[in-house]
């Protein structure tokens, strides 16, 4: 078991969430007209290696005034929080470590567990920056918990079981199977979830607990080297996870078409689920890039208005609703679903046409090359 | 507009303006980055995409320097020096020496204007980085060189004559004054 986890967390998580912190900043910078990094290996490739050593050749120090055992252990708890996650997320109908049959259940609780960690950092740190940047994540994970809770609660409504096995095979591989358009509720209830998963994982527009230009660096202001690393390695991470668990809940899952000839191969199909999950769940990171592009840091009564006043609300009109919809319809209304789907393309195709008639707006010099 | 309206006007905005933004900023991801990645991955060289009345490092054009110290004697730094000896024998006057000192001009262009043939002027260069200050002085005469004398009625010479029309281009275009003409005139 030790050893499989360390697989793993080596080849899987690791370059996982490097290379999402190099996308990133690639897809960021061109965003904003820049480049990016672009010189370690091709194209800046391996530059998360390089800043995964430089970072490990670094001194580890540790403030005198600082809780010493409580400092050096809350980026391990952290990053624990993070990867006890992987353990439920299923790739595909066989890749799977545990399929619980509490699974969501799990991942709520497990994530509550990087709150704890960044208080613990915040607080051990012995600097009003970090605690005030461990204060607010804390006041802002809890509160967000609620909104994602009640959104991840639609979709238990609707299957009547935890397990994200069971999850996916609720729905089908085609889009209007999917649970983002069982019913107007549970489409509100996906966008609901991503933002306060977003929230949760304290990323732009909600990263208040590490706003540079009030609190330095916030609870990681101490933090150097491998430590630092740490935090750094969950959050990027825990991205993915953010987009897998909305994969697993809204969008189908690993469901591949049922194309003829491959239900005999078993690794061949489980290649395919596992690309397919793999796609799904990259294009929320992808989605979750672009949204820190795009939107300004909240103020911090912005942010708990938003939660309490909005999303919390929302969240429980987005419950009654869906419970309403299974006891009304118990098998799940086929016309309904397909209506929100066309409703999806429709708002996807407005979508598409604001952005040509940005482009053709500006008149920028298109450059489509992902490289430069 | 009471409290209900105004409450689902702000979850409209809301939507909306985030739908609006993420448009924008996808859009962006299609332009060309503005970025050049100096100095290695540029399609040409910076020092050719600079405009033409670019003050850069100076250089001199000694074959068409008359030795007429303007610009020793204009240089409020003094960072030009120049040696001027005479042969004896043939009556040959050669520069000695004329070494500039980079560490110490400020890039005024009052020796380019003073010069009556334009032989010293600013280049295109500002690469200057070096390991000691004594390599930002600039040494243009190594070995002795004969002095420059104007003929009348135009150069014969038709090599020396492209200097001359090279260094007659750079007065008119540098250091002519906007108002009489000066190729600021029409940048302007």
């Amino acid at each position: 078991m030790v050893l499989a986890a360390l697989v793993v967390v080596s080849v899987f998580v690791a370059p996982l969430a490097g290379i999402t912190s190099w996308l990133e900043r690639r897809v960021w910078a061109r965003m904003q007209s820049r480049v990016g990094p672009n010189r370690v290996g091709p194209q800046g490739i391996l530059q998360w290696l390089a800043d995964g050593i430089k970072n490990l050749l670094k001194e580890d120090i540790i403030p005198e005034a600082a809780d010493k055992r409580l400092f050096s252990l809350a980026p391990y708890v952290v990053f624990v929080g993070f990867i006890a996650t992987f353990v439920v997320i299923p790739f595909g109908s066989q890749l799977i470590v545990a399929d619980l049959n509490i699974g969501i259940l799990y991942i709520l609780a497990v994530t509550s567990l990087v709150v704890v960690g960044i208080l613990m950092a915040g607080w051990s740190s012995n600097n009003k920056w970090s605690l005030l940047g461990g204060m607010r994540s804390a006041a802002q994970i809890v509160s967000y918990e609620i909104p994602a809770g009640l959104s991840v609660l639609t979709i238990v409504f609707v299957v009547g079981s935890m397990s994200m096995q069971d999850i996916i095979k609720g729905q089908g591989w085609a889009p209007w199977d999917w649970f983002l358009f069982y019913s107007p509720f549970t489409f509100v209830a996906f966008f609901l979830y991503f933002t306060a998963a977003l929230a949760e994982g304290n990323r732009t527009p909600f990263d208040i607990p590490e706003a540079e230009s009030e609190l330095v660096a916030g609870y990681v202001t101490e933090y150097s080297g491998m430590r630092f690393l740490f935090f750094f390695f969950a959050e990027w991470g825990n991205l993915y996870v953010i987009g897998a668990i909305a994969t697993t809940l809204f969008l189908g899952g690993w469901h591949i078409p049922p194309i003829p000839g491959i239900q005999e191969h078993p690794i061949i199909k489980g290649v395919l689920e596992f690309f397919v999950f793999f796609v799904k769940a990259y294009l929320w990171v992808f989605v979750a890039m672009w949204v820190r592009a795009t939107l300004p840091r909240v103020r911090v009564d912005q942010l708990m208005s938003l939660c309490w006043k909005y999303m919390v609300p929302l969240a429980f009109l987005c419950l009654l609703g869906t419970a309403t919809w299974v006891l009304v319809w118990p098998q799940g209304n086929r016309i309904g679903s397909i209506v929100m789907f066309l409703i999806g393309v429709a708002i996807l195709a407005l979508f598409i046409g604001r952005l040509r008639f940005q482009i053709r707006h500006t008149r920028p010099e298109i450059y489509l090359k992902p490289y430069i | 507009m009471g409290v209900i309206t105004k409450y689902v006007n702000n979850i409209a905005e809301t939507v909306t303006t985030i739908f609006e933004g993420m448009a924008i900023t996808l859009s962006h991801l299609v332009r060309r980055p503005i970025t050049l990645q100096y100095p290695d991955r540029l399609e040409k060289p910076v020092q050719e995409m600079l405009p033409r009345r670019y003050r850069g490092i100076l250089e001199v054009d000694l074959d068409i320097c008359t030795g007429c110290l303007a610009c020793e004697r204009v240089c409020p730094i003094s960072c030009i020096t120049i040696g001027i000896e005479m042969n004896k024998e043939t009556k040959q006057r050669s520069f000695s020496h004329f070494d500039i000192d980079i560490c110490k001009c400020m890039y005024c262009g009052l020796c380019a204007e003073a010069c009556p043939t334009g032989s010293i002027r600013h280049s295109q260069e500002f690469e200057g980085a070096c390991y000691n200050p004594a390599g930002l002085v600039r040494h243009f005469a190594t070995e002795p060189v004969p002095l420059y004398k104007p003929k009348k009625g135009g150069e014969t010479d038709p090599k020396l004559a492209h200097k001359v029309d090279v260094g007659q281009k750079y007065l008119d275009e540098f250091a002519t004054p906007e108002s009489a003409g000066g190729a600021g005139a029409e940048e302007a």
